[in-house]
């Protein structure tokens, strides 16, 4: 078990986004959390590696344990953390540098490579398992902004993938993309979780049955069921579940 | 909780009346070539004999409602396993209306000869898998487990039945050479009201699974537990 999550409460200030969460999320397995927006799938993908933290005013409860380390652990290394559990936003931010320079940011300032042809290397295979090196390998030195938003977004992902974590977080990561770049992005997933344990949110359930190994519905904070993918969206055993896979809700 | 998207609802209900329709038609079928032959009624038997087109033409039209259902919604769960439910019903009621032209023509070959016997287990079995049919179509109208489950149990007494008619029949064969025709047409009806029995065993399992999501074929066990158990 990858990732182990038991009794987490999270406060944005007085209210409470997410109550009593408990579940256990499978090694290299495809996770999507699916629910109606502001149910606080997002909250809980971002307690999995503290980003929540950079938001002021906010507290959690409970534990996460990923591989067995608690990350909560007051002394534990955030940027380790964070390194460890890689994140993919909605919206993909390269920094305003050249392709080259977007993946082997974190190889640099984490120290990860030891020479030049180390770092070129790893570029390289961050860019191969990102499905976007054959497009780019011809362009390294461009800037990142020049590619299609697609590659953007594949980009991002070799950024995250370069430093080598356990768990890739992804945040609606299709979201803003046309169905081709779409089903590039849901292939890589599938591709990926050879190698990681993937945790993705996403508005769009299709995408959630196509991508995913298990399910997770949240409602108000809640979470009301996890179980296998194809259980959720066949006969899942929440009346809740029912109601927002078909379409029933609110 | 609110409904869902009522176009989608709409069209979910309209497939459901027509299946219905698909239902009623299948059972009307069946109750007049049965009637024809317990009654030697030529006239009902000339119905069933020409009157297989609506029932057809409703087969292609739930089969194109369905397909469409699941290219433009994407249902799931429950939904999804309506949509499922409704194409294999929809097989089976066809059967049904075909097996009741069978029963017709073999009551029209039957009637060319005098009467074998006095009819009793046929009748029977006519009116075993009638009501099994309507409880059948009841069950998925009300979404019923209990009662579709015992039209799963009722299925043993037609084949019982099956058995009977073809040994009993079978003494007169033995007997007479010149009731081998007829008798192997009575034959053939019993072994068709046994097939229609069949049919409405399987919409009714079609009706557990809509509703429970429990595959309960060939004793399958639960869907929901392990959805791709022997896959």
């Amino acid at each position: 078990m990858k990732i182990a999550v038991q009794g987490l409460n999270f406060y944005y200030g007085q209210k409470r986004a997410l109550e009593d969460i408990s579940v256990q999320l499978p090694s290299n397995l495809v996770s999507a959390f699916i629910g109606p927006s502001g149910c606080g799938k997002t909250t809980f993908l971002r307690t999995l590696n503290r980003m929540n933290d950079l938001i002021p005013g906010t507290r959690v409860e409970g534990t996460v344990h990923i591989d067995g380390i608690n990350v909560y652990d007051p002394s534990l290394d955030v940027v380790g953390l964070r390194r460890r559990v890689g994140m993919v936003f909605q919206k993909s931010n390269p920094f305003p540098k050249s392709i080259f320079d977007n993946v082997a940011y974190g190889l640099r300032i984490n120290g990860l490579s030891a020479n030049r042809a180390d770092l070129t290397d790893r570029v390289e295979q961050s860019l191969r398992s990102a499905a976007l090196w054959e497009e780019v390998k011809d362009r390294l030195s461009e800037p990142a902004l020049s590619l299609s938003g697609g590659q953007q977004q594949r980009l991002c992902i070799a950024r995250a993938l370069a430093v080598k974590p356990k768990v890739l977080l992804m945040d609606e990561p299709a979201s803003a993309l046309d169905p081709i770049a779409t089903q590039r992005i849901e292939e890589l997933i599938y591709v990926l979780k050879k190698d990681y344990t993937i945790v993705i949110v996403t508005h769009n359930m299709q995408q959630a049955a196509r991508v995913s190994d298990y399910t997770a519905f949240f409602w108000l904070g809640r979470l009301v069921e996890y179980a296998r993918t194809d259980r959720i969206f066949t006969a899942p055993a929440e009346k809740l579940t029912e109601d927002y896979v078909t379409g029933r809700f609110g | 909780m609110e409904r869902a998207a009522p176009h989608f609802q709409e069209e979910l209900e309209l497939l459901t009346s027509r299946l219905l329709e698909m239902g009623g038609l299948a059972e009307e079928r069946v109750r007049r070539s049965v009637h024809g032959l317990a009654d030697r009624d030529l006239d009902e038997i000339h119905t069933v004999l020409v009157g297989d087109e609506p029932v057809n033409q409703l087969h292609i039209e739930i089969d194109n409602r369905c397909f469409r259902l699941l290219a433009l919604h994407q249902p799931m769960a429950a939904d999804l396993r309506a949509i499922l439910a409704a194409v294999k019903i929809n097989t089976d009621l066809e059967r049904v209306g075909d097996l009741a032209v069978n029963i017709a023509e073999a009551t029209q070959r039957y009637r060319a000869h005098p009467p074998v016997k006095k009819l009793i287990d046929i009748p029977r079995m006519a009116e075993i898998a009638q009501a099994m049919l309507r409880d059948a179509l009841d069950a998925f109208v009300r979404r019923d487990i209990g009662l579709a489950q015992r039209v799963l149990n009722a299925d043993d007494q037609l084949d019982t039945l099956k058995t009977q008619v073809f040994r009993e029949l079978l003494t007169y064969m033995l007997q007479d050479p010149a009731t081998i025709e007829p008798s192997l047409d009575l034959i053939l009806v019993s072994r068709h009201l046994e097939r229609i029995g069949d049919h409405a065993t399987n919409v009714a399992e079609d009706v557990i699974f809509m509703v429970s999501a429990r595959d309960v074929r060939h004793h399958a066990g639960d869907l929901a537990a392990d959805p791709l158990a022997g896959a």
